[in-house]
């Protein structure tokens, strides 16, 4: 068998430059995401203003924010950002609460119903995930605005956007990651079971309740997290929707980023990210306890 | 018998009912609605007034078309660096042999994902600043004198962009890398194939469906980036979604800010297409 023996060559070399950089691409993949994190982090315990150089330990803007002291010309006060997050927690709940039964009646009906059109529904919930934000933003902000002009046409009454209209703008982005996890658990679940359940002369009704439900619980909570993770999230198509006082945690968190760096920004970025680490980690572990539990 | 069960089916339907009912009313409707004021004349503080006109796709694909370019270059950009550095580190984590070491790994990609998207990207107005930590770093080292200008320039929304969506380009590779044989490359290697053509040829055909799904998930969300390009591009970083935003302010123009999104929907709409066929190719190949 005749060999190349300058190909031989030349696959080595490309050989060991894959190998060098199959080593550098993740050195340099996980200090590209970790680097900006880290950074964050310590400048805000860095005891002078600068995010130059390390100087010095303090938490003195920790103390900051706790003790209302950022400077009389700024938007911050300790009290607006927990009014903000009050309203977070507010909108969330509602929003994941809507959502979660919305989004599971059509998850069971998907997989359930054999009805005409389901193609159709298919690319109605498939599309809110993928459609840039900043369309479904400024779409809710024109038909709001167009309802309420035609409401006050109609009757006279002059409604603002505010808690509702975030509320209704949270349930629809919602649904449709509600439903992806229903679906999900509906399609391992035996669909037997039902039936069996019919056929011990149970009604749809009872059989849902007593068969189909407890199974797909665990789904309906993930769902639910899920949902209110995302809602607790939410910048853009909060920011649109919004009125006035109903400032949420990152519409308001966006006030103050949008200004200069400061030390005190720093400590609320940090406090934010540990939070919502926190929140996740908790919600996952909840995850892992009811899938193992089945 | 047979009844019952039809019963059953309808009901289905009408347990559908409300949430159809929900997003046609607050999904659809509304982007019904932005499709026609794009087509309005602008009225006194931004509204939409009769009678139809064309002029705002004129002027999006006129003094706006330099924009609508840039973002879509930038979001290609972005989908190529995220592949470049995505795809090898999918590699890193699925081969790694111990189950343990493969988790850590990849929860270390996910991990700064959970933290708030805002938050995220204001950590690199901290390092691209003038006063910045790099710039910091750099002087005190001696390898500048001056500060280099980092931040609201198109580099920083690039980077922005980057670090914003390469998770969402890393799972997916890793799903697709994770089930992959690699007893296929040495039975390539066996047919006398070298390494880079055992790569084209069997490698990177088995994990296209990751890689494909990967880039519609980058360069989806980056087309219509919003909050990277506001707090890093400044002007010179201006991207189409902050076009949109300053449509919606004091000095507005809603019929202008919708047509600006009829045709980011449209480029949207057109990368899902491309995904959609190349994806069927694929699995009918």
């Amino acid at each position: 068998m005749l060999i190349n023996e300058g190909a031989m060559q030349r696959n080595r070399r490309i050989r060991r430059l894959g190998q060098v950089g199959l080593r550098l691409n993740p050195i340099f993949a996980y200090f590209f995401l970790w680097a900006p994190i880290l950074v964050l982090v310590l400048f805000s315990f860095n005891s002078s203003r600068s995010v130059a150089s390390f100087t010095g330990f303090t938490l003195k803007w920790y103390g900051n924010i706790l003790n209302n002291m950022m400077g009389a010309e700024s938007a911050f006060s300790t009290e607006l950002m927990l009014n903000a997050f009050r309203n977070s927690l507010f909108v969330g709940t509602v929003a994941t609460a809507i959502s979660t039964v919305l989004g599971t009646m059509i998850a069971l009906a998907m997989a359930r119903g054999r009805f005409p059109g389901k193609g159709l529904i298919d690319g109605l919930l498939f599309l809110p995930v993928v459609i840039p934000e900043i369309t479904q933003a400024i779409s809710l902000a024109i038909f709001f605005k167009v309802a309420f002009d035609w409401f006050a046409l109609m009757s006279g009454e002059r409604v603002f956007p505010g808690f509702h209209t975030i509320i209704a703008a949270h349930v629809t982005f919602n649904i449709s990651y509600v439903a992806i996890v229903v679906r999900a658990r509906l399609a391992n679940m035996n669909p037997r079971l039902e039936e069996a359940a019919n056929d011990l002369g149970a009604n749809p009704w009872r059989a849902f309740w007593r068969v189909t439900f407890p199974l797909i619980l665990p789904g309906v909570i993930s769902g639910a997290l899920l949902a209110f993770t995302l809602s607790l999230d939410d910048f853009v198509i909060t920011f649109f929707t919004s009125g006035v006082g109903t400032t949420t945690l990152p519409v308001f968190v966006y006030g103050l980023l949008k200004l200069t760096v400061t030390p005190e920004v720093n400590a609320i970025s940090t406090i934010m990210m540990v939070l919502s680490t926190l929140l996740i980690g908790i919600s996952l572990a909840l995850q892992g306890r009811s899938a193992s539990r089945l | 018998m047979t009844r019952r069960i039809r019963r059953l089916q309808q009901n289905g339907f009408f347990l559908a009912m409300p949430t159809i009912a929900w997003l046609f009313i607050f999904f659809v409707l509304p982007l019904l609605i932005v499709l026609v004021v794009s087509f309005m004349s602008r009225g006194r503080g931004g509204v939409a007034i009769m009678p139809l006109t064309l002029q705002h796709y004129e002027r999006t694909f006129g003094v706006f078309f330099i924009i609508l370019r840039r973002s879509i270059g930038l979001a290609g950009l972005t989908t190529i660096i995220c592949l470049l550095v995505g795809y090898p580190l999918a590699f890193f984590i699925s081969t790694r042999r111990r189950r343990l070491v493969q988790q850590i790994t990849l929860f270390l990609v996910i991990l700064p994902f959970w933290t708030n998207f805002l938050i995220r990207t204001y950590a690199w107005r901290i390092l691209l600043g003038e006063q910045g930590t790099i710039n910091g770093l750099l002087l005190s080292l001696g390898m500048i004198n001056e500060p280099l200008s980092m931040l609201n320039t198109q580099f920083a929304v690039l980077v922005g962009l980057v670090y914003g969506f390469l998770p969402f380009l890393v799972l997916p590779i890793f799903a697709s890398v994770e089930r992959f044989n690699f007893r296929y490359v040495d039975a390539a290697q066996d047919l006398g194939a070298n390494d880079a053509r055992a790569f084209l040829r069997v490698v990177l055909p088995l994990t296209m469906p990751g890689v494909l799904a990967g880039c519609a998930l980058v360069f989806i969300p980056s087309v219509g980036a919003f909050v990277t390009p506001d707090l890093l591009g400044g002007t010179k970083g201006l991207m189409i979604g902050n076009l949109i935003n300053k449509q919606f302010g004091g000095s507005g123009n809603m019929p202008l800010g919708s047509a600006l999104s009829i045709v980011m929907m449209a480029v949207v709409m057109l990368s899902l297409l491309i995904y959609v066929m190349a994806h069927r190719r694929e699995r009918g190949a």
